[in-house]
């Protein structure tokens, strides 16, 4: 029955994925696709934890807490670059 | 146009020390849990850029004032000396040694020969991807 429950939520999570997918190609702006990305990386980590529940183990549990943090520098990184053009600065009170 | 880039100034204030203290979770817990030297030099130098990207390289230069390029020789060297101080014992080379020992704060725990070589794996990971990343982003 549980694991019914987890390979439903695995079914669930992927058509989120695929929707998120298609707004990653079809996104007529940047930021659309900013967006999407960022929203399948959230995705990817509910889909490693359902994979480690379904698996019974915690193995995987440092590998979302790094997604997590990777995701959000990319994010970050990616909103920089639209914002200012550059995303590292030489000197920012210049 | 200036902008003002307060918000992600503060979550970077609070965001990179966690950061940096998962990536000494993992580097230290490589043994026993997923993870090791490789991972936690990531992490540690993903630290790093989310403070270059909040702030700017002058900034993190004065934070931080290291050159990375040291971080690659010294960890190279640690690395070295480690898989060949075996040979003073008279075992072959990289053969690894461990011993427990009841310490003050931490208890019984085992200190083992690898991690001295898993610190020289960090110590290069981190000098490589921050020479890297500023070398690329100072360029004009």
């Amino acid at each position: 029955m549980f694991s019914i429950i987890i390979q439903i939520a695995l079914i669930c999570i992927s058509l989120s994925m695929l929707g998120l997918v298609y707004r990653l190609i079809k996104g007529p702006s940047t930021p659309d696709r900013v967006v999407a990305l960022d929203a399948i990386g959230i995705n990817l980590i509910a889909l490693i934890a359902l994979l480690s529940i379904s698996l019974d183990t915690s193995a995987y549990l440092e590998a979302i807490l790094l997604l997590a943090i990777v995701s959000f520098i990319g994010t970050t990184a990616f909103s920089k670059f639209l914002e200012k053009e550059d995303i590292i600065e030489h000197d920012r009170n210049l | 146009m200036k902008t003002n880039d307060l918000i992600l100034q503060t979550v970077t204030k609070v965001a990179a020390f966690v950061i940096i203290l998962f990536s000494l979770s993992i580097f230290l817990g490589g043994h026993y849990s997923p993870g090791g030297g490789f991972v936690g030099g990531l992490m540690t130098s993903s630290a790093i850029i989310l403070l270059l990207l909040a702030y700017d390289l002058k900034t993190v230069a004065g934070i931080l004032p290291v050159d990375y390029k040291l971080f690659i020789a010294s960890g190279l060297l640690l690395s070295v000396l480690t898989a060949s101080g075996s040979l003073l014992f008279g075992v072959p080379l990289m053969t690894h040694a461990f011993t427990y020992v009841d310490l003050p704060l931490l208890g019984h725990i085992s200190l083992h020969t690898a991690v001295l070589f898993d610190l020289g794996v960090y110590l290069v990971v981190v000098g490589v991807t921050m020479t890297i990343i500023q070398t690329i982003g100072e360029s004009e």
